[in-house]
């Protein structure tokens, strides 16, 4: 367990989010599979907050704790605080029960999966959708249809076409969109979305992005984005979480994980990132397999993989260090790190730069 | 555009779908998607064309339509000098179609679904050498197989030949994929999405061996993607063209340096935008497409069929279908904007801000 001083909240920030000790286990009959171990961290308001990590490495299972919608069998243990605008009471998720979370979901935190095709009912209207959601939480129809208009014209839909569709009636990029649309209908204060864009086109992802900004803007949202796709989150996120086997190994500003990342794992997965700018000769894989969940690997998890690793790694779990600014990481060499792993796509972007 | 010695060569191609279901076909407007529209596109030996664009542009129909696997309802495709469909159809073809079909070869987007999940991998890589190397006895077979499986990194080749498909990791599905093909030694491989179902940190490692046995096996690859990243570096790497498609047809063309380092259609420029690099600055101006969905392929958009998204989009866009400007270098855009003299340049804007 990973225990350091970011067990405080940065008291400069307006925390909406606080997460401590967050586990999520499965029972499976070859032992216990934890998917979440001792995760911390805070997401602040109005900040876009970006996961990253390879598949199986725990973001989505962490972000739908944060609902506390983890499915059963799962457990989940831990605290997830959330802390109302306007100094309202804090909420513990995880104690929350059914009548409690029913409003808290989609009113307070409302999610966008992945797959939009099966999020909508194949025999409804996409009003019916909406209609139906602001029925089962007793807000006024009208004024809520009213606010759908206005958001899927946000979202460059034509929202009669759309309202008057059934989701086969549309195409992917356009479920995706009425999908966030339904989202916030209800007016929450975080939109939490889990690979939104995956199954769509660059463009549409793009667009989407770009969208979502000046969405957050509009209505003050709270954005946590769970993408394996580093360069378009970088464009929408203000900072990162970089998970690796079921914890977060470094969080920081997205500038700061760019150009100081601080893990070898975040910096070999900048490398193994295709750039258009990079020079192909330098694009690498990271060699070896991720982590069974079952399996507890002593000492740092990324061991097995790291080209720094040595006795000391296998001894100790390496505690997060805080490398300023909000930039923290968990590796036992971060000052070294950057000595040891160049990353040739920022040198040549920094080499341009000075050029001009 | 001409490729000396080129193995395949396609002509003013077309590939149209026309909806002929049901009896209110009788009466209504029957629809044709014209999924290929007049394309031309020679590939030579050891050449790399990678065609990008966003789903439903007719990447994929193209794809099959140059390794015939698919009739185009217009043009023509040859293989080495012969017509591939009067092969198929015809009497007394040069080149038999059983010779056309072995030397074009595709490997699908999902390795999963592309094996037999009933039968080992040593059986679905027996089956096509067996049939078309039936000289081959099976000891010599099985070398060979071992010999291609250790080559792509598949060892001990033993263990994994004894392997269902299920027991494999989709990277390594793949791979059995990529030999199985290669096992015939073909002169083109179709790569149809061949890498979008693997986990980023694989990709790069699939396209290197591709590249590698390209070398080794001397085989021509048609690289379908919708990802531009990847697209260029298997582009860059091998010294290949890009292709960019639009509602059928190719509104790009040319070496990778020129197509992705300055593109010349709105379209390209737009695809570029959407695949953002880590390192560069913020400057992000907002969309630069005015419509974000497609429009209808069933219905397209007259003059140029980019222009009700296009940015750069004049009144002469409404009514006149560029056609491909060449700029001396190889490369061809479709689109007014590459001719400095054309009219376009005093037709009013039609973008409104």
């Amino acid at each position: 367990m990973r225990t350091s001083n970011q067990n405080d909240s940065d008291p400069d920030q307006d925390v909406v989010f606080e997460v401590r000790d967050l586990e999520v286990t499965f029972g499976t009959n070859r032992g216990e599979s934890r998917v979440v171990r001792n995760v911390d961290f805070d997401i602040y308001r109005n900040e876009t907050l970006g996961m990253v990590g390879e598949s199986g490495s725990g973001k989505s299972m962490t972000s739908s704790a944060l609902m506390n919608a983890v499915v059963s069998p799962g457990e989940t243990s831990g605290e997830v605080t959330y802390y109302p605008p306007d100094g309202g009471e804090p909420i513990s998720v995880l104690d929350l029960d059914e009548e409690e979370l029913r409003k808290f979901r989609w009113g307070e935190v409302a999610m966008v999966f992945q797959g939009a095709m099966s999020s909508f009912n194949p025999v409804k209207k996409v009003r019916g959708h909406f209609r139906e959601t602001l029925e089962d939480h007793n807000r006024d129809v009208e004024a809520g249809l009213e606010r759908a208009h206005q958001i899927l014209g946000d979202l460059y839909l034509d929202p009669d076409r759309v309202l008057d569709s059934y989701p086969y009636e549309l195409s992917g990029g356009m479920k995706q969109r009425a999908l966030v649309a339904l989202a916030l209908i209800l007016e929450p204060e975080v939109l939490v979305m889990d690979e939104p864009t995956a199954a769509l086109d660059l463009l549409m992802q793009r667009s989407i992005v770009s969208l979502l900004k000046e969405l957050k803007e509009e209505y003050e949202l709270t954005i946590i984005f769970i993408t394996h796709d580093l360069p378009l989150l970088t464009k929408l996120a203000d900072r990162l979480v970089v998970m690796y086997a079921f914890d977060i190994v470094e969080v920081g500003s997205t500038e700061e994980i760019l150009y100081d990342a601080a893990h070898p794992y975040t910096r070999s997965l900048l490398n193994a990132t295709p750039d258009l700018n990079a020079p192909i000769e330098e694009m690498q894989s990271i060699s070896g397999s991720k982590p069974d969940p079952v399996t507890n690997i002593p000492g740092c998890s990324y061991r097995p993989r790291c080209p720094m690793a040595d006795e000391s790694c296998a001894e100790a779990e390496p505690p997060m260090a805080d490398r300023g600014d909000g930039h923290r990481t968990a590796c036992f060499y971060h000052d070294d790190v950057s000595d040891e792993i160049p990353i040739p796509a920022m040198e040549a972007a920094e080499k341009g730069g000075e050029s001009e | 555009m001409s490729v000396d010695n080129s193995i395949l060569s396609v002509d003013d191609v077309s590939v149209h779908f026309t909806d002929s279901s049901g009896f209110l076909g009788l009466f209504g407007e029957r629809q044709t998607v014209r999924a290929v529209d007049g394309i031309s596109l020679d590939i030579g030996e050891n050449d790399v064309v990678t065609l990008i664009g966003e789903s439903g542009c007719g990447k994929s129909t193209l794809g099959k339509t140059i390794i015939g696997a698919q009739e185009p309802t217009h043009g023509s495709i040859t293989y080495r000098g012969q017509d591939i469909w009067e092969a198929k159809n015809g009497r007394d073809p040069d080149i038999p179609f059983s010779e056309i079909r072995r030397s074009l070869q595709i490997i699908h987007q999902d390795p999963g679904s592309a094996l037999n999940p009933n039968q080992r991998i040593l059986t679905s890589l027996m089956l096509p050498l067996k049939k078309w190397n039936p000289n081959l006895g099976e000891e010599e077979r099985r070398k060979r197989i071992y010999a291609l499986l250790e080559r792509v990194g598949l060892t001990p080749a033993e263990d994994f030949v004894e392997r269902f498909p299920h027991q494999l990791s989709g990277g390594e599905k793949q791979r059995v994929v990529l030999v199985r093909s290669l096992l015939l030694n073909p002169d083109v491989i179709l790569a149809d999405e061949a890498i979008s179902a693997l986990d980023v940190s694989l990709r790069v490692e699939m396209m290197d061996l591709m590249l590698e046995l390209q070398d080794l096996f001397n085989t021509s690859y048609v690289f379908i993607s919708h990802d531009l990243s990847n697209a260029r570096y298997i582009a860059e790497k091998s010294g290949g063209r890009i292709a960019v498609m639009y509602l059928g047809r190719i509104v790009e063309v040319g070496p990778i340096e020129q197509v992705i380092g300055d593109p010349q259609h709105p379209y390209t420029q737009a695809l570029k935008w959407a695949t953002p690099n880590l390192y560069e600055g913020e400057g992000d101006d907002g969309l630069p497409i005015r419509k974000i969905d497609i429009p209808d392929p069933t219905n397209r958009p007259s003059g140029c069929h980019f222009h009700p998204r296009c940015p750069k989009a004049r009144e002469v866009c409404e009514t006149n279908d560029p056609g491909a400007f060449e700029d001396g270098s190889g490369r061809a855009a479709r689109c007014f904007r590459a001719d400095d003299t054309h009219e376009y340049w005093d037709s009013p804007s039609i973008v409104d801000d």
